[in-house]
């Protein structure tokens, strides 16, 4: 699967990592829902990080839209909750 | 994938979808998205050279505010030298304020410096791929069927487009920090303009704002410390001493006695 963090770039990763984000990925949204700043910030940073080590940077030919985009590695926590509020990161 | 990663990609999937929608015919889609990817580039490139721009403002503020600190500094042994301990305490809390500013706005430097180098990064990768799916949509034209091209732009288009929300956000969120710098340099910058001597020599009838404001902001033990130590470098017991303080100098620094000669005959 192909993981993008935003405003940094694309990564491959397997589809066996494909749980253990999903799983951390989960836990940062329980930690935004319950206005839990210092919780998001820990389980988003590790996220980010479990992509940059696990994955393998997307060769820049390649042109192949990502199945998970996650918001850009500094991201706050009022941006964090917006993107749940709907209008999201990227506004349409 | 549910939450946070889910939602990000189906707001950039639905802008992207709704930029092919526009042409129905793939040749045309294939040529508008194009047009519409050497666009983003241009902007790319013109965004950065705003974020070089802003960084060098913000360079020539960190001097001016450099050589505040240095100003403020002779002020301070000025006001001291003089006797006027008030003044040169004052002295010292703005050249305090404008050290902390310094700080910040050094870090904040480093940051942009960091953010204009990743965006080249990102405008090298998005030209290749738009390079890339210039090559691709010459072999869509000419090998495939009305219905498979659609599907094949598709593809491409997703991919390319992608990357182009991506540097326009990583845009966006570079030249947003650099508004939010310059305001704050500015701000200090009026700080900066009310710290100058003769302003200084106003504040004996009282203060007024930003004097309050510098007494909160500042740390006065720092400006106790600095102010002893200045003192004793002065070789200035007491501000009553003053008036003599040529003859109160140690004998053995020349040098300091060189620094408080002439700023008595500034000082007003």
């Amino acid at each position: 699967m192909i993981v993008r963090i935003a405003t940094e770039g694309q990564y491959e990763l397997t589809e066996s990592d494909a749980e253990a984000l999903n799983e951390l990925d989960n836990r940062a949204v329980s930690a935004c829902e319950g206005s839990d700043e210092q919780s998001f910030d820990a389980t988003f940073k590790e996220l980010i990080e479990f992509v940059r080590k696990h994955g393998q940077p997307v060769a820049e030919d390649r042109l192949e839209p990502s199945d998970v985009i996650l918001p850009p590695p500094d991201v706050s926590f009022e941006e964090a909750k917006a993107e749940f509020s709907g209008e999201g990161l990227i506004p349409g | 994938m549910p939450g946070l990663s889910g939602r990000m990609s189906t707001v950039i999937k639905a802008k992207i979808s709704k930029l092919l929608d526009r042409a129905e015919d793939p040749a045309e889609t294939l040529e508008y998205s194009y047009q519409k990817q050497i666009e983003l580039l241009q902007n790319v490139k013109k965004g950065i050279a705003d974020v070089v721009t802003s960084k060098k403002r913000l360079q020539l503020q960190e001097q001016k505010l450099r050589d505040q600190v240095v100003k403020l500094d002779t002020q301070a042994r000025q006001a001291l030298a003089a006797g006027n301990e008030d003044l040169a305490r004052t002295a010292l809390e703005r050249k305090n304020v404008a050290q902390t500013e310094l700080q910040s706005l050094d870090s904040q430097i480093a940051q942009l410096e960091q953010q204009q180098e990743q965006m080249t990064a990102s405008e090298q990768k998005l030209r290749a791929k738009i390079e890339q799916f210039r090559s691709r949509k010459e072999v869509i034209k000419a090998q495939y069927s009305a219905a498979e091209a659609q599907v094949k732009i598709s593809e491409a288009a997703t991919g390319v487009g992608e990357e182009m929300a991506d540097v326009g956000l990583a845009m966006q969120r570079a030249l947003d920090k650099t508004e939010n710098m310059k305001a704050r340099a500015d701000a200090v910058q009026e700080l900066e303009a009310a710290g100058t001597f003769e302003d200084l020599t106003q504040l004996g009838t009282g203060e007024d704002d930003i004097d309050r404001q510098l007494r909160q902001l500042s740390s006065s033990s720092e400006v106790e410390s600095e102010l002893a130590k200045m003192k004793a470098e002065l070789g200035s017991g007491s501000p009553s001493s003053a008036g003599e303080l040529g003859a109160g100098t140690p004998a053995g620094e020349p040098a300091q006695a060189e620094q408080a000669g002439p700023s008595q005959g500034q000082a007003p």
